[in-house]
C-alpha cells in the first residue's frame, strides 16, 4: 500500500507518538512520584497522591514497555544499538521500573512508618532516575554517541556511563526534570484534595518557570555552541537498511531542518506556549492545567526530534555510521505489517483506556483516604 | 569482531537468571487470574457474598504476585537490545514483531485492567466487574501466546531469509512465524504449567486453613474449584507437554537426542530411557534403563521412522559448516560486488546453513580459514549440556505425572465433600506447594539450555548475538540483579506467607464483620483492616 519512504516516514512519527504518549501518560505517575514528600506532608496527604495515580500507573508504563517492543521490531539496529551502548543508564532505568510496581503494591501491606518510608524513597528514586536519564540521552543524541559497525554492522561502542554527563546533556536533563515536575504537579493539582492541589499548583507554576528557562538555553545553546550533523551528497530514502551505504559530515546546524521547513518552529512554540498556558491555568481546579503541560511534552519531545530529523542516532566516533530514518528500519514487509497492527489495536487501546480513566475519575480527598481500606 | 568470552559468559549468566525468576511469577499470574475468573462468575450467577470475597482474598495475593511478575518481565523486552545488541540487530526484524504486538493486544489490557479490577468493585456493576476479570484474564494468556510465538521462532525459525544488503534476517512469511506449529505446542504446554501452578497454590494454602480447621467453608470452595482445574490443567499440560517433544523431535534433533541421551542412532522404535548415567567424556550411557518402543512413538509417532542419535548428528551438522561456508564465502563476495551472479547462485543455494558457518566465528576471525579440526571442534560444539537435560527432563516428566494423581485424588474427594477429613492428603497437598515451581523452571531449562550453542537454532549461534559491553558492565548489572532480585524476593515471600496467614477471616473479608457498604465515590475501596 505504501512505499518504503512513506512506512518509514510513518514509522519516525509513530516513534514520536509512543515517546509523546510515554512522556504524558506516565510522565505525571513519575511526576506525582517524585514529589511524594514534597507535596505529602503528612501520610495521609501522601495516601491521597498515590490514589490518584494507582489504578492507572500500571497501564500508563506500557507507553515504554510497547516503545521498546515497538523500536525492535520497527527500528531494530537503532534498539539494539542505544540500548546497548547506553548500557549502564538503560539498566538504572530498569531499576527504576523494577522497584516502582513493588513499591506501589508493597508500600501498604504493612502498617510501618519506616516501611513507607523505604518504599516512597524507591518510588522518589524511580520517579526523578527515569526524568533525568531519558533527558540526559537526548541531550547526547545532539552531542553524538561513540560507536560504529564494522562491514557485518556488528556495532562497537568506545565510552563509558560518565562520558555520557556532558554538561549540555546534563541541562537536557533538567529540562526533562522540570517539565515532568510540572506535569506531575499539574495532575495533583487536578485531582489530589484541595489542601495539597494549592501546593500542587504552586509547584507547578515554579516548575514550569523552570523549564521554560532551560528549554530556551537549551535551543540557544544547540543554536551556536553544538555542530550539527548532515548527510553528504545525494539522500537515498528508499535504499536497504544499512547506515554504511552513506556518508555523513559533521559541522552544520542542528536547525537546518527549521530552515528547510519553517512550520517545525511550531512545535517549540507549542512547548514554551504550554508553559505560559500552566502559569494561567494551573490549580483552578479544571483539566486545563494537565492539558498545558500535555502540550508542554509534546512541544518538547518534537521539537528534539525535528531538530534530529532525519538522524536517529548520530555517531561521534564514525559519523557515516550514524542511523537516520532511511538506514535504520526494518524491511518493508514488517513496517507494513506493524503498521497494521498499531492501526487497529491502538485505538482499541485508547478506548479501555479511556473508559477506565472514565471509572475511576474524581478528586481523591483526604476524607477519602481516612475512610478507605485498599486491597492493592 | 573479537567475542569475548567473558561477556558471553555473563550475558548468559543473567539472561537465565532474569529470564527464570520472571518465571516465578508469570506462571501463577496466567493460572490465579483463571480462578478468579471462574470464582466471581460464580458469585454474579448464584449471588452469594462468599464467592465475591473469595475473589478479593485470593486477588490480595495474585496483586503481590502481579507486581513482582510486571517488574521482572520489564527487564526482558530490554535486554535483548542491553546485552544482545547483534541478536536484536540480526533477527529484529522478525523477532521484535510478536513482541511489539504483545504490549498492544496483551500487555495494554492486563496492565489497565488490573487497577480497575482491585478498585473498581464499588463503582461497576457486578457484570462490569466481572468483565474486567474475564478481559484481564484473557490478556495475560494473551500475552504469553505472542512471547511463546516469539520464543518458538527462536527454536524453529520459519518464515525469514537472510539479507545480505541489511546483514540480517527479514520476514518473508509472516503468516509462518504466526502459525508456528512449535508455537502452538509450546503455547498451550506453558500457560497449562501455569493453570497448574495456580490451582496447586490454591489448593495447598486452602489446605493449610483445614489443618489449622481455620476459615473452612471458604477453603472447601477454593480448594474444589483448585481441584477441577488443576486436574484439567494437569491432563493438558503432560499431553500437550507430548506434542511439544513431538515437535522438538521434527526441528530440533540434537535436543532430543540430548534429552534421551541417545548417542547412537537405534533402530526404529527407540526405547525410553527411564534411569541412566549419561557419560559425556566416552559419550555412553550407563546403567541406562530402557523401556522399549516408548521413544519411537512419542518422537516420530510412527513404528519405522528413526530417532537420530548424537554422534550421527555431529556427523551431520559438519556437512552443514561445509555448506555454510559455501554460503558464507558468497555472502562476502556479494558483499564486495553486488552484481555476483555466480556468488547470488551459491548464496541462495546454500544460506539455509550459513549459520553453521558462524559457529566457526568462536574459534576463528575468518571462518573461510578452518582446518578440518576447527570444524569438528565446531561440530562438537552443537551437543547441548547432556546429563542436565536428561534429568532436567525426567524429573519434569515425574512431576507432571505426580500433578494428575494428586489433582485427580483431590477431585474425587472435593466431589465425595471430604477434603478435610483426610489430615496426611492435607499435608500432602500443602508440601506439594514448591513441585510445580519446579518442574517449570526445569522445562525453560530444558528448552532453552537444550537450544545451545544457538540463539536462533541453526541460524545465528549464542556467542554471535552479544553486545559490544565490558565484562565489567556485565558484572555490576549482573550483581545488581542478584541484589535486588534477591532483596525483593524476601519481600515478596513475606508479604505472601503474611497475607495466607492472615487469611479470608483476620483480613476481615470471611465471614463479614458488617455488611458491604454503599457504594459511592467517597469509599471507593471495600474493607480490609
Amino acid at each position: 500500500m505504501f512505499d518504503i519512504t512513506t512506512l518509514r516516514v510513518i514509522w519516525w512519527a509513530l516513534l514520536g507518538i509512543l515517546l509523546i504518549g510515554f512522556a504524558i501518560m506516565d510522565g505525571f505517575d513519575f511526576g506525582v512520584a517524585a514529589l511524594l514528600r514534597v507535596l505529602g506532608r503528612t501520610e495521609d496527604e501522601r495516601r491521597v497522591l498515590l490514589e490518584t495515580i494507582e489504578p492507572t500507573w500500571e497501564g500508563n508504563q506500557v507507553w515504554f514497555v510497547l516503545g521498546g517492543g515497538a523500536s525492535f521490531a520497527a527500528w531494530p539496529t537503532l534498539y539494539a544499538t542505544a540500548f546497548s551502548g547506553l548500557y549502564l543508564a538503560l539498566a538504572l532505568v530498569l531499576l527504576a521500573f523494577i522497584l516502582r510496581p513493588v513499591g506501589f503494591n508493597f508500600r501498604g501491606k504493612i502498617h510501618d512508618a519506616r516501611w513507607r518510608a523505604v518504599w516512597d524513597g524507591t518510588l522518589i528514586f524511580s520517579g526523578f532516575v527515569v526524568m533525568l536519564i531519558s533527558g540526559v540521552a537526548f541531550g547526547n543524541l545532539f552531542l553524538g554517541l561513540p560507536f560504529r559497525y564494522d562491514d557485518d554492522l556488528y556495532m562497537t561502542w568506545q565510552g563509558g556511563f560518565f562520558d555520557l554527563l556532558h554538561p549540555y546533556a546534563i541541562l537536557a536533563g533538567l529540562v526533562s526534570i522540570t517539565m515532568l515536575l510540572t506535569h506531575g504537579a499539574c495532575w495533583a493539582a487536578y485531582r489530589s484534595d484541595h489542601a495539597i492541589a494549592e501546593r500542587a499548583a504552586r509547584v507547578a507554576r515554579w516548575m514550569a518557570l523552570a523549564y521554560a528557562v532551560t528549554f530556551v538555553l537549551a535551543g540557544i545553546w544547540l543554536g551556536y555552541g553544538i555542530p550539527g550533523f548532515t548527510v553528504a551528497g545525494p539522500v537515498v530514502m528508499d535504499g536497504p537498511a544499512n547506515p554504511l551505504f552513506k556518508q555523513v559530515t559533521i559541522g552544520g546546524s542542528w536547525f537546518t531542518s527549521y530552515m528547510l521547513y519553517p512550520w517545525f518552529w511550531a512545535a517549540p512554540a507549542i512547548g514554551i506556549l504550554g508553559a505560559i498556558g500552566v502559569q494561567w491555568t494551573v490549580g483552578k481546579h479544571t483539566l486545563a492545567g494537565f492539558l498545558c503541560s500535555s502540550l508542554m511534552l509534546a512541544g518538547t519531545i518534537l521539537a528534539a526530534g525535528f531538530a534530529l530529523f532525519p538522524f536517529l542516532l548520530p555517531s561521534s566516533l564514525d559519523p557515516r555510521s550514524s542511523l537516520t530514518v532511511w538506514d535504520a528500519s526494518s524491511s518493508h514487509g514488517t513496517l507494513a505489517l506493524m503498521l497494521g497492527a498499531v492501526v487497529v489495536l491502538l485505538p482499541i487501546v485508547i478506548l479501555y483506556t479511556g473508559w477506565v480513566y472514565r471509572v475511576m475519575r474524581g478528586r481523591v480527598t483526604l476524607e477519602d483516604v481516612r475512610h478507605s481500606h485498599n486491597t492493592y | 569482531m573479537i567475542i569475548d568470552s567473558e561477556v558471553v559468559t555473563l550475558s548468559r549468566a543473567q539472561f537465565a537468571l532474569t529470564a527464570l525468576y520472571h518465571f516465578l511469577f508469570v506462571p501463577l499470574t496466567l493460572g490465579i487470574v483463571w480462578i478468579l475468573a471462574i470464582m466471581e462468575s460464580v458469585y454474579v450467577m448464584t449471588g452469594r457474598e462468599v464467592w465475591k470475597q473469595m475473589v478479593r482474598f485470593w486477588g490480595v495475593l495474585f496483586g503481590i504476585n502481579f507486581a513482582m511478575g510486571v517488574a521482572t518481565g520489564i527487564t526482558m523486552e530490554f535486554q535483548f537490545g542491553m546485552n544482545w545488541a547483534y541478536y536484536a540487530h540480526y533477527v529484529g526484524d522478525v523477532f521484535g514483531t510478536p513482541l511489539a504486538i504483545e504490549g498492544l493486544m496483551a500487555f495494554f489490557l492486563e496492565a489497565t485492567l488490573v487497577g480497575v479490577f482491585f478498585m473498581g468493585w464499588d463503582r461497576l456493576s457486578r457484570i462490569q466487574h466481572l468483565l474486567v476479570t474475564w478481559f484481564l484474564a484473557l490478556g495475560t494468556n494473551l500475552s504469553a501466546l505472542w512471547i511463546l510465538i516469539a520464543n518458538a521462532w527462536m527454536q524453529h525459525p520459519v518464515g525469514a531469509k537472510f539479507n545480505v544488503q541489511t546483514m540480517r534476517m527479514e520476514v518473508t512469511h509472516f503468516s509462518e512465524v504466526l502459525f508456528n506449529p512449535v508455537a502452538q505446542a509450546k503455547f498451550v504446554h506453558t500457560v497449562s504449567a501455569g493453570y497448574v501452578i495456580g490451582s496447586m497454590f490454591v489448593l495447598s494454602i486452602s489446605a493449610w486453613y483445614l489443618l489449622r480447621g481455620r476459615n473452612v467453608d471458604f477453603a472447601r470452595r477454593s480448594m474444589t474449584v483448585a481441584a477441577s482445574f488443576g486436574l484439567a490443567a494437569s491432563l493438558s499440560v503432560v499431553v500437550l507437554g507430548d506434542e511439544s517433544g513431538y515437535a522438538v523431535s521434527e526441528n530440533q534433533k540434537m535436543k532430543m537426542a540430548a534429552i534421551e541421551a541417545m548417542w547412537e542412532t537405534e533402530p526404529p522404535p527407540a526405547s525410553f530411557t527411564v534411569f541412566g548415567i549419561p557419560d559425556v567424556q566416552n559419550r555412553t550411557t550407563h546403567y541406562a534403563f530402557h523401556v522399549p518402543w516408548v521413544m519411537g512413538l512419542i518422537g516420530t509417532r510412527s513404528i519405522d521412522t528413526p530417532i537420530p542419535g548424537i554422534n550421527n548428528l555431529v556427523e551431520d551438522t559438519k556437512g552443514k559448516i561445509e555448506n555454510g561456508l559455501q554460503a558464507y564465502g558468497a555472502m562476502l563476495a556479494l558483499r564486495a560486488n553486488p552484481n555476483d551472479a555466480q556468488a547470488k547462485t551459491t548464496l541462495a543455494q546454500y544460506d539455509d546453513d550459513m549459520g553453521y558457518a558462524l559457529l566457526l566465528k568462536r574459534y576463528l576471525a575468518d571462518p573461510r580459514q578452518a582446518t578440518p579440526a576447527d570444524i569438528q571442534k565446531a561440530a562438537d560444539s552443537t551437543i547441548p549440556n547432556v546429563p542436565v537435560l536428561f534429568w532436567a527432563f525426567r524429573i519434569m516428566v515425574a512431576c507432571g505425572f505426580y500433578f494428575i494423581a494428586l489433582f485427580a485424588y483431590s477431585f474425587w474427594l472435593a466431589s465425595k465433600r471430604q477434603l478435610d477429613r483426610n489430615r496426611w492428603y492435607l499435608r500432602l497437598a500443602l508440601y506439594s506447594l514448591p513441585l510445580p515451581w519446579v518442574s517449570t523452571e526445569l522445562g525453560w531449562i530444558v528448552a532453552e539450555y537444550g537450544r545451545q550453542p544457538w540463539a536462533i537454532e541453526g541460524i545465528l549461534p549464542t556467542a554471535l548475538g552479544v553486545s559490544s559491553v565490558t565484562a565489567g558492565q556485565v558484572w555490576i548489572s549482573l550483581g545488581g540483579f542478584v541484589l535486588f532480585y534477591t532483596a525483593l524476593a524476601i519481600v515478596d515471600a513475606v508479604l505472601m506467607v503474611k497475607y495466607a496467614r492472615k487469611g479470608p477471616d483476620e483480613l476481615g473479608l470471611w465471614p463479614m464483620r458488617h455488611a458491604p457498604r454503599a457504594a459511592g465515590a467517597t469509599d471507593a475501596k471495600g474493607a480490609l483492616p
